[in-house]
């Protein structure tokens, strides 16, 4: 009886087992391909879905469904969604995660993939490519540059200087580095790199943040938040765009959230540092999964949805890597609410010249280590080449 | 009593769906765990490789453990203390027979039907530096989130204000379930009220202290949600939490084997913490000497 009593449980279970394991497509057939992004943005998903149709029409077996994830988790839930074998067809990449994305092999070469590839920037593709070979397509690569309430700034100080910018922000509201809020540090690199201080050397070896640029840099921003009161302090808010602060820095690509801003604003490029004017800028990739169900599909769709045609109109939402629409024409179609030599200034020359935000392979440990080691520098007290010190010695041995 | 087979048939298929549940959804994860706690397990790059104890030797030289499972003990232990000392007072105090005695059990029964997440976004803005909190404190208050000494302690009264509902009506069910006629006694024969608690409440209720205290002890070494939402593990590592850590590690860092070792590690924790506190009952629960 007993020997039964299992076998039929064994049974249902095996029968549950086969319920849930959905099988595997037919090769041929209608296809469903499906794209994560972090946007859930009405335009963009608009623009998104019009790409889509028109890849349809050449297409007609051929689905697209733009599954937008939470930002704040998006490269857990990618991950998540690879390990519970649900992978997607194609998906966002952001640029800290890069690295990991691009030497693990998860993703397909696109080489002889992308319309027109020579064209592509280089500083928009270095992060991308891997022994020569493109394996993501960066469709944004947005420069930082300073928003500025003109309100409650009335000039821009001269000459524009971190320095003087803090000082302004001092006089007024403050100064916001957008989503830093003492956790994201890789967005203190809009100013630090004005010091010439890196987190690691260009080889990912050596940690840099106890190099001499690097504690001046982070003493200055020490300086900002807790001598001059110009920054907005650990556990307070300010929103930029909701009138709260004086200027914040932050990608262009924000601009679109001052469409109906109640006050004067305008947009410059980063502040110089000592070491004169520099720019930084943030990616987002796109690739196809090597465990996507439809990899050739996926590959296919994505050599459309880049195209030189669809490019120009993701350009304006997205700062595209292709130079032949780097030009203050493109731009300005697509950028209604930006000036054309805000454009210039802060776009184009921010993309030809621009510095990628920091990265590194396994960069969720190593900015967890960082992120936890800088936290004593966070208090009025902190005694900066000390913590510094110690942010080298906690994340040295994982470089 | 002999059982005919088709009576045996009908009880075993009233268990099956419940059986089944608990196989597929507690014994083959348990056991997946343990498989990839011997793989080093890489989603990204899709590899799968048999390690044998390789992580379990990780753990036992992991540098970073000892704060973790400090951190973890700290916060059982704050969170098990305020908790149950809170619910039975709350209580013990809603147990009169006095005017608005239900109005107080709804407000402070009613967080613990609240979403777990929303209640700790609300809380995580109240604590920032310049949130209500210190607002009420006429902003002098700490920087509750961000300074190691607080961040912990915040936490912790968020979830026991979050929780201690359900123990507060599981102890007033057993309060009121204490025979009348001994108080009466213990009054008859002049005891004062401290001794009435300790010699007669105390010991009745102590089935439900049992029961309380393991399910708030295995409750607060899964803490998860509030960690991830108000602290993520800071300032410093002071509030990353075993749970937490085993997050960072499997979903964040990508060391899938690496999350289930240290998943293992706290089954291992809590069906110890159990097993000691099922034991020791016989020493103080009442029924059961």
């Amino acid at each position: 009886m007993k020997v039964r009593a299992t076998l039929a449980a064994l049974t249902l279970l095996a029968g549950l087992a086969a319920c849930g394991g959905g099988g595997g497509e037919a090769d041929d057939g209608p296809i469903t391909l499906r794209m994560t992004t972090w946007s859930n943005n009405e335009a963009h998903v608009k623009l998104f879905n019009e790409i889509a149709a028109a890849y349809q029409q050449t297409h007609p077996d051929v689905t697209v469904r733009f599954d937008a994830l939470p930002f704040d988790n998006y490269t857990t839930t990618v991950t998540t969604q690879i390990a519970g074998g649900n992978p997607p067809d194609l998906a966002w990449i952001l640029e800290n995660s890069a690295p990991d994305f691009v030497s693990s092999g998860a993703l397909e070469p696109l080489d002889g993939t992308i319309e027109n590839e020579p064209e592509l920037t280089e500083a928009a593709t270095t992060l991308w490519r891997q022994d020569g070979k493109l394996i993501a397509y960066p469709f944004s690569t947005s420069p930082f540059g300073v928003f500025v309430n003109i309100d409650l700034v009335k000039t821009i100080p001269q000459p524009w200087t971190w320095e003087n910018a803090m000082a302004a922000a001092a006089a007024s509201k403050g100064l916001v580095i957008r989503d830093f809020d003492y956790k994201s540090w890789d967005n203190l690199a809009t100013v630090f790199q004005g010091w010439g201080a890196e987190a690691w050397s260009a080889d990912g070896k050596t940690c840099g943040f106890d190099q001499p640029a690097m504690v001046d840099a982070m003493t200055f921003i020490h300086k900002s938040i807790f001598t001059d009161k110009a920054m907005p302090g650990p556990g307070t808010s300010a929103d930029f765009f909701a009138g709260e602060a004086a200027m914040t820095v932050t990608q262009i690509s924000r601009a679109s959230l001052l469409k109906d801003a109640t006050f004067r604003w305008t947009l410059v490029p980063l502040p110089a540092g000592p070491k004169g004017e520099y720019s930084v800028i943030g990616q987002g990739g796109v690739g196809v999964l090597k465990k996507g169900k439809h990899a050739d599909a996926a590959k296919d769709f994505l050599a459309f949805f880049t195209n030189t045609a669809n490019s120009a109109k993701l350009a304006q939402f997205f700062p595209p890597p292709r130079k032949s629409q780097l030009t203050t024409d493109t731009l300005a179609k697509a950028n209604p609410l930006l000036k054309p030599e805000q454009l210039r200034d802060v776009v184009i020359n921010g993309i030809e010249t621009g510095v990628v935000k920091p990265s590194h392979t396994r960069n969720a440990e190593i900015s967890q280590t960082v992120r936890s080691a800088l936290d004593p520098l966070w208090k009025p007290d902190a005694d900066v080449p000390a913590v510094l010190n110690q942010v080298c010695t906690a994340v040295q041995p994982l470089l | 009593m002999k059982v005919d087979r088709s009576d045996r048939l009908t009880a075993y298929l009233f268990i099956a769906p419940q059986l089944a549940g608990t196989v597929l959804f507690v014994l083959v994860p348990l056991v997946l765990v343990v498989w990839y706690s011997l793989h080093e397990w890489n989603v990204l790059a899709d590899t799968f490789d048999f390690v044998g104890g390789e992580n379990y030797r990780q753990l036992a030289a992991d540098p970073k453990l000892p704060g973790v499972l400090g951190a973890t003990a700290l916060f059982s232990i704050g969170l098990v203390i305020l908790n149950l000392s809170l619910a039975l007072l709350l209580a013990v105090l809603l147990n009169q027979r006095l005017r608005g005695t239900t109005f107080f059990r709804i407000v402070f029964f009613s967080p613990v039907v609240v979403s777990l997440v929303a209640w700790t976004i609300v809380w995580g803005f109240m604590l920032q530096q310049n949130g209500g909190i210190n607002s009420l404190l006429g902003g002098a208050g700490p920087n509750w989130l961000r300074e190691g000494g607080t961040a912990m302690v915040s936490v912790i009264v968020v979830q026991v204000v979050k929780n201690v509902g359900l123990n507060m009506v599981l102890f007033l069910a057993a309060l009121q379930g204490v025979p009348h006629d001994l108080y009466e006694a213990a009054r008859i024969d002049g005891a004062r009220p401290t001794t009435i608690f300790t010699r007669i409440t105390l010991p009745l209720i102590s089935p439900t202290i049992l029961l309380t205290s393991i399910i708030t002890v295995v409750g607060s070494l899964q803490v998860f949600a509030q960690i991830a939402v108000l602290t993520q593990g800071g300032p410093g590592t002071s509030t990353t939490v075993l749970v937490y850590y085993l997050y960072q590690q499997a979903f964040q860092f990508h060391a899938f084997g690496y999350g289930a070792t240290l998943s293992v590690l706290l089954f291992l924790i809590v069906l110890a913490l159990t097993v000691v506190q099922w034991q020791l009952r016989k020493k103080w629960v009442f029924h059961e000497s």
